[in-house]
């Protein structure tokens, strides 16, 4: 009885581990087929589908970053970079009224700000189309920085919140004691105490921005101001028939923020986590 | 006076909030009572003709259709699936490939769904895709077909693409609700002499519910904002069977010119988003009274 029993125990654990194996082959051989592509030639890759790169040239890489790519990356890059520091710096001021300074109508003003988790960014497009193009701002690298901050103020809020929540009350004291005011409580102590919620908030606004595409799409045309999702659209259909270069194109997209999350990972679970159900 | 001055912690956030989110909320109901041409300027009030057009329209109806699709199949594949693999992984002993596993899975959801639309474009495409290629090879080229090019496949092909680059994310997250449940609970199951799959139904599904109730509400709401991979896939065709609510008001908006039409269809989104964010709302706030 207790060896069929193990038995059928040791079968089972031989299935869940050729699932669990196969399911990793899924996910990575189109990953893997992608960067093999990045260094074929048009032919090879007609050819044959499976085959590996004849020579490994970076040849592609280099048609792609002179076919847009630097400048989809440097838009990229300038937006994320911008929004994140918004993002944040607008929030943890947010979060830091709402927890931690006496203001009238406190509640009203939580449930306003976290009340924007509620709403999709499709729904406003149509309204914020008409919004930019009569600020003169359409098309332009201040859309996206002025959109993707406001949009990821609300779960940016609720995360430092939730954290600045849980610090302990005779940290505000003992800034007190010592004469600081509110400025330098908050810089000083409380922003540091924070770092942990920080790191997750900056990885995951660095995430949101690089791989944003539905504003990205509507809110800019000119390849001045385009970033790399929706430049890579634009790199698909100039040279459509080029595919290796869209490949490469599509590699140098995914690997800064592959890395991120490979070395961010801890914060970004913790973020994510936290983001959903706290 | 010091009231207000300490009200400019809150005041950046705000405006921008209340600029950029709500205010655009406020007009969209305004503007889909227009009928409103960008170009020429003229707009007409026309009270809620363009609702009427919304019911008469196939193409909203069969949008509608697929995100219904979209939700039913990613509900069962990013939250059921998802959670039945994330506590199969963390069944598993050894720390590094419980860990090794769930890192791996989440790598697409790290890529953006552009790159991974446009991946999923090639593997479809049937020249040199390597779907119709293995399938050939392992004697099934019959079911060789151009997948995006088919109004009865198209559909299934790009959410089959949206449930590999996502289910690694919502592993990752019932993963983490798994390793949450104290350990002694699993411990006295074990000593009660329970089985792997009976522990699952009776120990970490009920102690994960919370958590799946709310995977099962952002996943709906997700997939009813689904927008970047049919633009990058299918652009909505073969002839408009992969149109979804988002890219249909994009396509009504910005290419037809009919901005009421497509902010009518945005107020139905709206509802829709709405009435899952209050689901979820509920969801957690129940906990609190439980706990």
């Amino acid at each position: 009885m207790v060896s069929r029993l193990s038995f059928a125990g040791a079968l089972a654990r031989v299935f869940m581990w050729a699932f669990l194996l196969a399911l990793v082959v899924v996910v990575v051989y189109p990953l893997l087929w992608m960067v093999l592509n990045g260094f074929k030639t048009n032919a090879e890759l007609f050819g044959d589908p499976f085959a590996l790169p004849v020579d490994w040239s970076f040849a592609n890489y280099a048609k792609a970053w002179n076919r847009g790519v630097s400048g989809y990356l440097t838009t990229s890059v300038l937006v994320t970079v911008t929004s994140t520091v918004a993002t944040v710096f607008v929030s943890a001021w947010a979060a830091y009224g709402l927890t931690r300074v006496d203001i009238p109508l406190n509640k009203v003003f939580t449930g306003l700000i976290l009340g924007g988790l509620m709403l999709a960014p499709t729904v406003a497009l149509v309204p914020l189309v008409k919004m930019f193009q009569s600020m003169g701002l359409y098309n332009s690298f201040w859309a996206l920085l002025i959109l993707y901050t406001a949009f990821r103020i609300p779960f940016t809020t609720f995360l430092i919140r939730a954290y600045m929540i849980d610090l302990p009350r005779e940290v505000d004291e003992a800034a007190e004691m010592d004469g600081a005011g509110r400025w330098t409580a908050f810089w000083r102590i409380i922003l540091p105490m924070c770092k942990p919620i920080i790191t997750s908030v900056v990885l995951l606004q660095i995430l949101f921005t690089w791989n944003e595409y539905l504003f990205a799409m509507v809110f800019t045309s000119g390849s001045g101001v385009q970033t790399l999702p929706v430049g890579l659209t634009s790199l698909m259909s100039k040279h459509g028939t080029e595919f290796p270069v869209v490949f490469a194109g599509m590699v140098i997209a995914a690997v800064p923020v592959v890395l991120l999350f490979l070395f961010g990972q801890r914060y970004i679970v913790k973020g994510l986590a936290d983001g959903i159900g706290k | 006076m010091r009231a207000i001055i300490r009200l400019t912690w809150v005041v950046p956030a705000l405006v921008l909030v209340g600029v950029f989110v709500y205010l655009p909320l406020v007009q969209n109901f305004g503007f889909s009572t227009l009928e409103w041409d960008i170009y020429s300027g003229s707009r007409e009030y026309v009270g809620l003709d363009n609702y009427r057009k919304l019911l008469g329209d196939p193409v909203f109806w069969s949008s509608f259709g697929n995100n219904l699709l979209y939700a039913a199949i990613s509900v069962a594949v990013q939250v059921f699936g998802a959670l039945v693999l994330a506590a199969l992984i963390e069944s598993v002993r050894s720390e590094r490939w419980r860990r090794g596993l769930r890192v791996v899975y989440f790598i697409p959801s790290a890529i953006s769904l552009t790159v991974a639309g446009l991946l999923f474009y090639f593997l479809y495409e049937p020249n040199l895709g390597v779907l119709n290629h293995a399938l050939e090879a392992a004697g099934l080229g019959h079911l060789a077909q151009a997948w995006l090019g088919q109004e009865d496949t198209a559909m299934l092909a790009v959410i089959a693409m949206s449930q590999w680059q996502g289910f690694g994310y919502s592993t990752l997250l019932f993963a983490v609700a798994i390793q949450r449940i104290p350990s002694e609970i699993y411990g006295a199951a074990a000593i009660d002499g329970t089985g792997p799959v009976r522990r699952f139904f009776s120990v970490t599904l009920p102690l994960v519910r919370e958590m799946t109730g709310l995977m099962t509400m952002v996943t709906i709401s997700g997939a009813f904002q689904v927008f970047n991979e049919v633009m990058v896939m299918t652009g909505g065709g073969p002839d408009n069977s992969t149109q979804v609510l988002g890219t249909w008001l994009y396509r009504s908006g910005f290419v037809r010119n009919d901005f009421g039409y497509a902010a009518a269809i945005a107020t139905v989104l709206f509802v829709i988003t709405l009435a899952v964010a209050l689901a979820q709302l509920w969801v957690t706030s129940r906990r609190r009274v439980e706990w």
